[in-house]
């Protein structure tokens, strides 16, 4: 009868649950923190530049992720289409990471290069221009909305103040790398960087 | 990672194993001979209805021990307890080689036997163009479509107009080096709305779109300095450039007076990305087989 001394004690019975649900994560991420693989960046992988970053906050806010993934996983079936698996190191700038948990479009983690600008400008605008069958969105909203430059020179600084190894120049340059540039430039722009750290694409 | 993160997560995993043995033993109560006869826990539903204070049934106790055994098993044989790596020697990393080895062990000669094959003995090969089918299905739908018609700015593969040529070196250079096709911008030169559109109906008479009235015949001299060096005096289009043959009724970028004209004033940059690097050279050939295939079947 010694389980009723837990079940009839709310406080005890809360302290053992947070202990219970928590030893997974004390012992399976907190050691990744101080991993080099997981929390140094991979070869030429840098903090992300003004127009990319301002491209990543609006794939976070239109909610690509939703549909889009970014982590090819080691499987041949994965590496043949998309090219070589996602490791940990490439993703030390993600602030959230896009890993994304479905595929109702391609991966993307290394879509960067694989077609021109123009033909994202106009998939992004109309994608059945371009591919009869899909069922992506337009998002022609994106050529008329202007970046912020302002705005994107404060994300600088707080991503700065995190950890990313941006420069002063980088922080004061910030607004003029995105002056009179639309939204739609600044997505494609973080969309034609993905993955293309590897010059290797096999 | 520092070797204290090893013994860390190590310990804390056998921690957590033997805390779940412990806690069985501490709370249970196991065997027939600890049930108390009418034992109840002394809740009372609708009167009547209460709850026996019985142990847990053995089945379901030995399904306990066989998850935590069951783990004990894992961490031997597998990575998990730290920088132990597994008795069975297994990674993520070396299982992803294996399955690379094992598709290149046996892919490898099909490709090599494809590789020497000539091109036109490929179109004839069946599984070679079913090979070829899920290349492009991978690799060329998403700009060329899946029926391989294309889209505006992005050429049709099934009508036997090549921008580029048609030959096993032409597709193949196309496949693995990717092409830029360059239309410059002509505004300028051209003088003016008047200018502009005389250039588009001469461009529309060389197909027979337009008549080839005193207007249109008025750009003809410009044509002849600015866009025959690629497209050719008589407009026939330049394979060397990518420069589009005007004389047929094949638009890249779309035959109306609107299209033409933003053509002609803004320019075109059409790409086509290099796929060398994510095809090798085998599945290249494969796939410029299947692709010249396309424009025979028509």
């Amino acid at each position: 009868m010694r389980h009723e001394t837990i079940e009839k004690s709310l406080h005890l019975m809360m302290v053992l649950i947070v202990v219970a649900i928590s030893i997974g994560g004390l012992v399976e991420i907190i050691p990744l923190m101080f991993s080099a693989d997981t929390s140094e960046p991979a070869e030429n992988i840098t903090p992300y530049p003004p127009l990319r970053l301002a491209g990543r906050d609006i794939y976070v806010r239109e909610g690509c992720y939703n549909c889009h993934s970014q982590m090819i996983r080691p499987f041949r079936s994965e590496t043949e289409r998309y090219g070589p698996y996602t490791t940990a190191g490439e993703t030390v700038y993600d602030r959230p990471f896009q890993f994304g948990s479905k595929r109702t479009g391609p991966d993307l983690a290394r879509v960067g290069a694989r077609y021109s600008d123009d033909w994202h400008r106009l998939h992004l605008m109309n994608p059945r221009d371009l591919v009869p069958e899909s069922n992506m969105p337009g998002y022609p909203w994106l050529a008329e909305n202007a970046v912020d430059g302002e705005l994107i020179a404060r994300k600088l600084k707080a991503l700065r103040f995190l950890g990313d190894p941006y420069t002063d120049e980088q922080v004061a340059g910030a607004a003029a790398a995105v002056e009179g540039r639309t939204e739609m430039d600044a997505l494609i722009a973080y969309l034609q960087g993905l993955g293309t750290n590897r010059r290797n694409r096999r | 990672m520092p070797a204290f993160w090893h013994w860390y997560v190590a310990a804390g995993t056998i921690a957590f194993v033997v805390w779940c043995i412990w806690l069985i033993q501490w709370a249970g109560k196991q065997g027939p001979q600890n049930v108390a006869d009418n034992e109840v826990v002394g809740h009372v539903w609708d009167g009547d209805l209460k709850e026996w204070n019985n142990p847990a049934p053995r089945w379901w106790l030995y399904l306990y021990f066989l998850t935590i055994a069951w783990a004990v098993g894992f961490m031997i044989a597998y990575p998990g307890l730290g920088g132990f790596k597994g008795l069975l020697g297994w990674s993520q990393h070396g299982q992803y080689e294996e399955e690379m080895q094992a598709a290149e062990s046996r892919y490898e000669p099909i490709y090599e036997r494809y590789a020497a094959m000539s091109f036109d003995d490929l179109r004839k090969e069946p599984d070679a163009m079913q090979l070829g089918a899920s290349l492009y299905a991978s690799y060329c739908t998403t700009c060329h479509g899946s029926d391989a018609r294309g889209a505006t700015g992005y050429p049709n593969l099934t009508d036997n107009d090549w921008l580029w040529g048609s030959s096993e070196e032409a597709i193949t250079t196309s496949i693995r080096q990717g092409r830029m096709g360059v239309m410059p911008v002509l505004a300028p030169a051209l003088g003016g709305d008047a200018g502009i559109d005389n250039m588009v109906a001469y461009v529309k008479s060389l197909s027979g779109l337009a008549e080839a009235d005193a207007n249109a015949m008025s750009a003809e001299p410009m044509f002849l300095a600015l866009c025959s060096a690629c497209h050719t005096a008589a407009g026939t289009g330049n394979p060397l450039f990518g420069a589009p043959n005007l004389t047929d009724d094949i638009w890249l970028h779309g035959g109306s007076d609107d299209a033409i004209r933003t053509t002609i004033t803004h320019g075109r940059n059409d790409v086509m990305p290099a796929h060398g690097e994510l095809l090798g050279a085998d599945r290249s050939k494969i796939l410029a087989a299947y692709i010249a295939s396309l424009s025979q079947r028509q």
